[in-house]
């Protein structure tokens, strides 16, 4: 289970500060603070903008742009279901149901309990032993009911 | 004796349970006392077979495959270690048929070498073509790659000297390369088995980009969904630096070069070379409008070559066997080797380096052995989510940018997508309006709406609303995508859409011949 640190500016600073040396480093920065804390909070946009000498709006439009980047925490676990063309060919669509079903709520939620979110991923690059997965950042293939059940109660216990 | 065992460390086959399998094998040995040496190779690509476990034995390397961590046990006890009879005994990988009818040009090495040894690197012929390349200088180079016929592999299939040529006679401060490992296509791992599998090679051939361009920053953008590649790239970097290979004075030349690894974060569209630019800069992945091109002003508008991996891992062969070699090789304006990822609901599915000119026929039912779920081959998407559906009737098409191009499809990165007879292809239509609707950057208009109105207006026909009008309307919005886009989000969403509407006008509704007659 990932575990993230609670925030804290001073912290959020020096993850920030790691990154000022390199060329175009907006992307390594969001990078390190999602890895940070679980999700870039608001407060870190203006510190950003404060930091590259950009617009708080500027930080904010590359923030929202990319699906990768949580705006809240997510679930204690992350299940990524690939829902690209492959998987779809190999089956993909019944299992997004099924753990949908299974979990109680749809692609992109978290469960009630807080415990897992379930995400469309589209593409893990495993797109010749398809249907594949990935539970916080572990990938799996050749996905069936039974292995998604299986790291479906992994996420759960 | 320590006995050395092979298994990946490519992502497909951690995926399939390979690290459980080594410690299996560990542990086994241990029990027996039996000193092993376990080597983690890339991927040989034989990706239904992984993991592929391989023994080294007096009579060469021996695989086993598909082995689960259940297996291990009974391996050992038949005897693997000696390259003994087992129900998953493959022989010696060089001679099974799907590696033995390839031509391995680019993934020559992959499967086979420690991605992680530089020594193993240079010891299967690595930095040759960069020792050639340092004795011609920059504008044979160029010349060399030239007379080769290399095409971009990302898709477009530009020539690749020409973008080198532009890049070296202009005239600035500061040059990059940057390597386009942005794989998003879903059908596609060739960039990623490359990296992980044979990663000093892409060092190898940014390096000879930037000696021929005078360029001394090189970038690769890779996906996030590729942490395993990103690992394997930036030890590569590491060791390479650590021989001298990056950094200052290059293999002791007067050239310089380094490079870094960079990370996107889930947008499909940084895919498109401008908007992977924007991205890196720390933008939005927002696609810029051509000219300039990036090869005046690219990366932080300074000349930029843009190359895509198996781009630039073609070059080191080309300088180091020579540019005819390589242009022996294909058919037509497609000269060299292709990378062709066969996948999906495919029996046989993997990496399939061939020549151009095989029919995608060949590719699907004689080398991928049509479906994994024993049903009829219905169509297969060639070219990833924005490739068009290629009904059986046309598997005689030859790989070869322009044959696809005359049939209203498109190679792109050479990913092939198998679909059975159970595929909607309406609802695949659908997905295909509804990715580029949740992926366009929102630049162009056509794109960032009529993505929209294209998942509605197919909702429509669906439903049964007005269908002959509202087909017509659907091609016609294909067409406003198709010519209002400045890239091929926008612009080449119309071909899976048409593709499936041309091909299975009967799966859109009763109207077949109302369609012909829109056409």
């Amino acid at each position: 289970m990932p575990h993230y640190e609670p925030w804290s500016e001073e912290r959020a600073q020096a993850v920030i500060g790691e990154f000022v040396h390199l060329e175009g480093p907006l992307m390594p920065m969001l990078h390190a603070v999602q890895e940070t804390f679980g999700y870039v909070p608001d407060a870190v946009v203006p510190m950003l903008a404060e930091r590259l000498n950009v617009s708080r709006a500027e930080v904010h439009g590359v923030v929202t742009f990319y699906h990768d980047f949580r705006h809240e925490p997510a679930g204690q676990h992350v299940l990524k279901l690939c829902r690209a063309e492959a998987c779809q060919a190999a089956g993909g669509d019944a299992l997004a149901a099924h753990a949908e079903h299974k979990l109680g709520c749809k692609l992109g939620e978290t469960t009630a309990d807080g415990r897992v979110t379930v995400e469309p991923i589209y593409c893990l690059g495993l797109c010749a032993t398809a249907p594949s997965a990935m539970l916080d950042g572990r990938i799996v293939a050749r996905l069936n009911e039974r292995r998604l059940d299986a790291l479906i109660s992994e996420a759960q216990s | 004796m320590s006995i050395r065992i092979y298994v990946p460390k490519d992502a497909c086959a951690i995926a399939c349970g390979a690290d459980e399998v080594v410690e299996a094998i560990e542990a086994a040995a241990l029990a027996r006392k039996q000193p092993v040496e376990i080597v983690r190779t890339g991927s040989r690509g034989m990706l239904w077979l992984e993991p592929l476990v391989e023994v080294a034995t007096p009579e060469g390397r021996i695989a086993y495959g598909p082995v689960e961590e259940g297996d291990v046990e009974g391996l050992f006890e038949a005897g693997f270690l000696t390259g003994a009879t087992h129900a998953l005994r493959i022989g010696k990988p060089e001679e099974h048929p799907f590696l033995a009818k390839q031509t391995r040009l680019t993934f020559a090495r992959c499967g086979i070498i420690d991605p992680a040894s530089y020594a193993d690197y240079v010891a299967h012929g690595g930095y040759k073509g960069l020792e050639r390349a340092l004795a011609l200088g920059p504008t044979e180079i160029i010349e060399e790659v030239k007379k080769s016929g290399l095409r971009g592999r990302g898709g477009a299939g530009f020539p690749t000297a020409i973008k080198w040529k532009t890049v070296a006679d202009a005239q600035a401060d500061r040059k990059y390369i940057v390597c386009n490992a942005d794989e998003g296509d879903s059908g596609t791992f060739a960039d990623r088995m490359i990296m992980e599998g044979d990663p000093f090679q892409l060092i190898e051939g940014m390096t000879i980009a930037g000696i021929a361009v005078g360029a001394t920053k090189g970038f690769v953008y890779t996906r996030s969904e590729y942490p395993h590649a990103i690992w394997a790239m930036e030890k590569a970097i590491e060791a390479a630096r650590a021989h001298g290979m990056l950094g200052v004075n290059i293999a002791g030349s007067q050239h310089s070069f380094d490079m870094e690894v960079r990370m996107g974060a889930g947008a499909y569209v940084c895919g498109e070379e401008t908007a992977l630019l924007d991205s890196l800069e720390g933008g939005r992945g927002t696609v810029r409008a051509k000219p300039p091109l990036p090869a005046h002003k690219g990366l932080f508008q300074k000349p930029t070559v843009i190359n895509n991996v198996l781009s630039l891992v073609a070059v080191p062969h080309i300088l180091a066997d020579g540019a005819q070699k390589y242009a022996d090789f294909g058919m037509g304006r497609s000269r060299g080797t292709m990378p062709v990822q066969i996948a999906g609901n495919v029996k046989f599915g993997g990496l399939f380096e061939t020549a151009f000119g095989i029919t995608l026929g060949e590719l699907i039912n004689d080398i991928g052995g049509g479906t994994a779920s024993g049903r009829p081959v219905k169509a297969a998407q060639v070219g990833g989510p924005l490739g068009a559906y290629v009904p059986t009737w046309q598997f005689d098409l030859p790989f070869d940018y322009e044959a696809f191009a005359a049939k209203d499809a498109l190679i792109g990165h050479g990913g092939i997508v198998v679909f059975d007879e159970t595929a909607d292809m309406v609802k695949m239509a659908r997905f295909a309006m509804e990715f580029c609707s949740v992926e366009s950057c929102g630049k162009c208009t056509p794109c960032r709406i009529g993505s929209t109105r294209g998942i509605e207006v197919i909702d429509r026909i669906v439903a049964g609303e007005r269908r002959e009008q509202n087909l017509v309307v659907l091609k016609d919005l294909c067409q406003t995508m198709k010519l209002g886009s400045l890239c091929a989000l926008g612009g080449f969403t119309p071909y899976p859409v048409l593709s499936a509407l041309t091909h299975f006008p009967e799966e859109f509704g009763d109207t077949p011949r109302r369609l012909e007659a829109a056409e």
